[in-house]
């Protein structure tokens, strides 16, 4: 007699949850092994991590397409700057209020842009990014259009010891990373994931269901928002310089995002962590080449969205139905030896 | 006076933006597309309009003879190669190919024409004026609002007039029925996009006569076009010329007030558009 429980479990995601732990450990270790350079080129992979997730959860999930998510890493990373020299906060609380008011501001934001629809949508948020670049460009004291480099006095607060803080910032962004991969498979997990998976496949059937399509996607918005402009005060924390342009990049924040997470998977929770290591390890060896870097990944996107939606975790998934952080159920089928004198 | 003069430049600006907004709005209009790189397809516009003008040394305003069919074969094989193969239910896949279009053509404009800006030198069109009750009006940016009526009055008539204008309103309407009734889809998709890009030329080299370009420029192109879209009301001509003209207005005004505040002020209006009429103000009533 068989006998068919619902679970998310798979092999793969168990084995994947025991690789995950010392894997963990190893990424912690880092700094007690890695150079400085390979330090800072990790912990950069984190923040495009983090970045990468979020944009999949909005885009992918939220099904809402934003070319504009600049907005709020500049924001952040602006926030950063503004908390510590003007209100003297230490630095780690300035990041984490420059994430809550990245999300308190992305509420008008959103109840403006959730106006528009589908790709109108994408070029509004777009036109908030450059209203944000241009109000920034405007505050002298942030160095207007030229910007401003984060005070001496504010960075030692972190720590006195160079190499310490260097420890401190990268730590800072994989515990982003994780945090953010930790809180999309809960969100996609619980009842919000199911109401944001029944709006990509149909908003309309979604709503006759009783679902709130528009508190739904405002939620996911803010909460986007809110860590994406957090990832840009620990961006602008490592980089430690901040001008209009470089904040408010669309190529930087928006359109290498894209790039990572249309060539790992959109749509899928692993998708942008696979993107993120194709996307390093393309740039770690064709850097030199400049433009036509950004050309071959422009095309390569292209290729994968006409040939391959799902992208290359899609592709292995397909051919080995795994999946590594777990967010569908699945029915599996197990067998119960019947006893003797059964019942 | 110093306002009067702004409200006027501000309207003949606006029909730059109407020139880049036209484009937009037709391929919205027939296959609900909305091209990101549109923007860098006016910007290449100018750069093959400066191409031209180099090799053949010819006006830039003669130079249109070729950069428009030019761009309308690249928008029709473009269409045909690429975008057609996106148009679906599905909202994201135009989007995210128009996208890595308009980053593949601004990196293609700054491998092969460097990050140096240019300028289409047309002699004494660029500086010509008429005098006019104390106004001095530009003989190029009126010619460029001639030039954005015209446009619209053509396409108002190949939508309307023609039976490519009748396949247009066919395949909007219900592509599936139009294809059972012998239209082809994918070449009337592929037509559209030809005349976007042909409008598009216009705007470019227009563009070009006006001010020094370079190739990171798309973006804020169209974005402007975007902007006079939704401030008109989509899926309206007329609007588009509208919306170009309260943006312009906005944004010469901005910069009455000060010099930095022109792009902003133009930004400003159309969030207020948005949040007062979020339709615009002309949108096409049969929807």
């Amino acid at each position: 007699m068989s006998n068919h429980t619902v679970t998310r479990a798979s092999r793969a995601s168990t084995i994947a949850m025991l690789i995950m732990v010392p894997l963990l450990i190893l990424l912690i270790s880092a700094p007690f092994w890695a150079g400085r350079a390979e330090l800072r080129l990790m912990g950069e992979i984190c923040l495009y991590l983090s970045l990468a997730s979020l944009w999949n959860l909005l885009a992918g999930y939220a099904g809402l397409v934003s070319v504009g998510q600049q907005a709020f890493v500049g924001f952040g990373g602006y926030l950063l700057f503004a908390l510590t020299m003007f209100a003297d906060w230490h630095p780690l609380a300035a990041a984490l209020g420059a994430g809550v008011l990245g999300l308190l501001i992305a509420m008008p934001v959103a109840v403006l842009m959730f106006r528009l629809t589908g790709a109108y949508f994408a070029i509004g948020t777009w036109v908030v990014a450059e209203v944000f670049r241009l109000s920034f460009a405007q505050i002298s004291a942030l160095g207007g259009g030229s910007g401003t480099s984060l005070a001496v006095s504010v960075v030692k607060r972190l720590s006195e010891d160079r190499s310490m803080r260097e420890s401190l910032a990268y730590w800072l962004a994989l515990g982003l990373a994780v945090a953010v991969l930790v809180v999309i498979t809960l969100l996609l997990r619980s009842r919000t994931g199911l109401a944001l998976t029944a709006i990509r496949d149909n908003d309309v059937a979604a709503s006759s269901l009783g679902v709130d399509v528009w508190r739904t996607k405002f939620v996911v918005y803010i909460v986007t928002a809110g860590l994406t402009a957090l990832t840009g005060a620990l961006i602008f924390l490592q980089k430690l310089r901040i001008s209009p342009d470089a904040a408010f990049s669309v190529n930087d924040w928006t359109a290498f995002v894209i790039f990572i997470v249309v060539i790992g998977g959109i749509g899928t929770v692993e998708g942008p962590v696979i993107g993120t290591l194709v996307f390093f390890l393309l740039r770690e060896t064709m850097a030199d080449l400049g433009t036509i870097y950004l050309i071959v990944l422009g095309v390569v996107a292209i290729i994968i969205m006409l040939t391959a939606p799902q992208g290359l975790w899609g592709l292995i998934r397909s051919r080995f139905g795994l999946s590594m952080l777990p967010v569908i159920h699945r029915v599996k089928t197990i067998t119960v030896r019947e006893p003797e004198n059964g019942p | 006076m110093d306002w009067v003069n702004a409200v006027v430049q501000g309207v003949l600006l606006g029909g730059l933006y109407a020139l880049f907004a036209a484009g937009l709005s037709l391929i919205f209009g027939v296959m609900r597309l909305v091209n990101i790189a549109h923007g860098d397809m006016v910007v290449l516009a100018a750069y093959l309009g400066l191409s031209v003008v180099a090799t053949l040394g010819i006006p830039p305003l003669m130079a249109l003879v070729i950069v428009v069919p030019l761009m309308a074969l690249l928008g029709y094989l473009l269409q045909r190669l690429v975008l057609n193969r996106t148009i679906g239910r599905d909202i994201l896949p135009p989007l995210l190919v128009t996208f890595g279009l308009s980053v593949i053509v601004q990196n293609g404009l700054l491998m092969v024409y460097s990050a140096d800006p240019q300028k289409l030198g047309a002699g004494w069109l660029e500086v010509a004026s008429l005098q006019f009750a104390g106004l001095a009006i530009g003989v190029l940016p009126l010619l460029t609002f001639v030039f954005a009526v015209a446009v619209i009055v053509l396409l108002q008539w190949v939508f309307y007039g023609t039976s490519l204008g009748r396949a247009f309103r066919a395949v909007s309407d219900d592509g599936d029925v139009a294809q059972l009734m012998g239209l082809d889809r994918r070449h009337v998709f592929g037509l559209a996009m030809a005349l976007s890009l042909a409008v598009t030329a216009v705007a470019g080299v227009l563009l070009g006569i006006r001010t020094s370009f370079d190739p990171t420029g798309g973006a804020a192109r169209l974005i402007f076009g975007f902007e006079a879209v939704i401030i008109g009301g989509l899926g309206n001509l007329w609007g588009t010329l509208v919306g170009g003209v309260i943006l312009g207005v906005a944004q010469t005004i901005g910069a009455q007030i000060d010099a930095g505040w022109q792009i902003l002020a133009g930004h400003i209006a159309f969030l207020l558009v948005l949040a007062i009429r979020p339709a615009g103000f002309f949108p096409r009533v049969d929807q």
